[in-house]
């Protein structure tokens, strides 16, 4: 909401200036830790390599070194290797994340505001959370007829527990008299949901979806080694069975690139949507 | 900003939380002219913050019935708003989202919603602070926002559950003041429930001393003073000794 009136909090230049000074340092220090942690894993992971192939008869574990690795990286995006894992695997981690989202998140809010319902699903939910997710693909490939689908189903019920759980524990924690308020001022029950609820509790959905994704994440790679002929669990297994270990290394580092790039992104939303002071 | 008064008439209300539970409080019987200021004092257990949330339609009479102007109050409307004892703002808002989301929840327009919030933010004179995140401002401060977010309705009415007790002296003596100033220039009536007989006497034109269980009103006083008031002024303290008198007469003190 904008109004005419402004706000007098930056009036004093120096300390706009002290700010800006902390900030730019703060984002330095930041980069500079980014840069010095991914040294430090190529540096062990050279290392490792180079011990490894001190003597002769392990020669072949050059392949799997970081300069091959970074070697074939260019070949692998320009024969579209790296794209189309990128858009199958994303394709399908996205529509497993959304269905768990779509799902989790009313079920979250219901366990919250309905303790008859927190009560009568705990055991159920607890029982279900507790089975590995790549158990239930035998079942799944009977279910669903396409292989996308089932790895779909196995994200989704991997990662829907996560969304569930810190929805309902983030609506708990919500103060019950915004809701006295905002009944007082003539919230309709749409209101009360998307004006109050979701935003009280983004921060905790937000840290769900971001477990939810880690978990999901590292289920799609193996889900993706049986059946389909596309994404980065098939890309890994292929090259695993041609014996491309440098292909192997590359997409182990792109499944590594990618998922931080993904957690990042959880974070930063995390960060814009939560209110708490620190 | 155009609001007026509103005639409340309690008739016969008796209370209890379940059938099974005592009675809060017992057939009581009140009305208040439109534009007044009555404050509610008793101790705590006398039933005087139950009475204000059936005023406010947050909880239904076991017996008897509130109306306003002639209509029953059965549940919560904007044109009665209640202020609590801390603000409960939206912590996740500005001021200025948080003084407007009533308005929001009428769906008012954004141009209507910015002139109106914007006025009602320099009635409780936090203009400088518009933008500000609620969670950066003090308590008085923040009290000052869920003021201007209930005022920026329009209220017939405006019901007050110790809303200054959390603060500060300097801060209460300013708020009590600013209230009061703020319901007389407006023209809306105030129901103010509190424990402290020196608020009682800024803010009121007439106080009701409620004690017993069940609670029931014992003592009614009009304090018929001029404005504004002043804590020290010997006008002030006699109707304060009287206050006194009859509030330690009906606790039995």
């Amino acid at each position: 909401m904008n109004t005419t009136a402004s706000v007098a909090v930056d009036a004093n230049p120096d300390s706009r200036n002290a700010r800006l000074s902390r900030f730019f340092a703060s984002s330095l220090r930041g980069i500079g830790n980014f840069f010095a942690g991914i040294a430090l894993l190529f540096f062990l992971w050279w290392l490792t390599i180079f011990i490894v192939t001190l003597s002769p008869e392990n020669s072949h574990f050059e392949d799997f070194g970081i300069g091959v690795a970074f070697t074939i990286l260019p070949e692998l995006w320009g024969d579209g290797t790296i794209p189309d894992a990128l858009t199958t695997s994303g394709y399908r981690l996205g529509m497993g994340m959304g269905i768990a989202i779509l799902l989790g998140v009313p079920i979250g809010i219901t366990m919250g505001r309905v303790a008859t319902f927190k009560k009568l699903t705990n055991v159920p939910f607890q029982f279900l959370r507790m089975v590995s997710p790549l158990s239930w693909e035998p079942i799944a490939v009977i279910v669903f007829l396409e292989w996308d689908h089932a790895i779909i189903f196995l994200i989704s019920i991997a990662s829907v527990w996560p969304v569930v759980f810190s929805t309902s524990a983030g609506l708990e924690k919500v103060d019950p008299n915004w809701f006295k308020v905002a009944r007082n001022l003539g919230a309709s029950k749409l209101d009360m949901l998307t004006k109050i609820i979701l935003p009280a509790i983004a921060f905790d959905m937000l840290t769900g979806v971001r477990l939810s994704l880690g978990v999901a994440w590292i289920v799609l790679i193996p889900a993706e080694f049986l059946g389909v002929t596309s994404g980065f669990g098939f890309a890994i297994q292929d090259a695993r069975e041609s014996m491309s270990y440098d292909t192997l290394m590359a997409m182990i580092m792109m499944i590594g690139a990618v998922g931080y790039v993904l957690d990042s992104i959880c974070v930063i939303l995390i960060k814009k949507y939560a209110w708490t002071k620190k | 900003m155009s609001i007026r008064g509103t005639k409340i008439e309690i008739q016969e209300l008796t209370h209890r939380y379940t059938p099974k539970s005592p009675v809060t409080f017992n057939s009581i019987t009140l009305e208040s002219p439109p534009g007044e200021a009555l404050v509610i004092i008793g101790r705590s257990g006398c039933g005087k913050s139950t009475l204000l949330h059936i005023l406010a339609g947050v909880l239904q009479p076991t017996e008897g019935k509130v109306l306003l102007d002639g209509h029953q109050i059965e549940k919560p409307s904007p044109r009665w708003v209640m202020m609590f004892q801390a603000p409960h703002l939206f912590p996740w808002m500005t001021v200025a989202e948080n003084v407007g989301v009533g308005l929001t929840f009428g769906h008012w327009s954004k141009k209507e919603i910015v002139e109106r919030v914007t006025e009602v933010i320099n009635l409780v004179e936090l203009q400088e602070f518009v933008d500000n995140n609620v969670q950066d401002l003090s308590g008085g401060q923040q009290q000052r926002v869920a003021l201007a977010r209930s005022l920026v309705m329009e209220p017939e009415l405006l019901l007050l559950d110790e809303p200054f007790s959390a603060l500060d002296a300097f801060t209460r003596a300013s708020l009590q003041h600013d209230v009061r100033s703020i319901a007389r220039r407006l023209g809306f009536n105030i129901v103010i429930v509190t424990h402290d007989i020196d608020e009682a006497v800024i803010m009121a034109d007439r106080a009701v001393i409620m004690a017993g269980s069940p609670g029931n009103i014992v003592h009614e006083l009009d304090v018929a003073l001029p404005d504004p008031r002043d804590r020290h002024d010997p006008e002030v303290q006699k109707f304060r000794g009287l206050l006194m008198g009859a509030f330690q007469e009906a606790a039995n003190v």
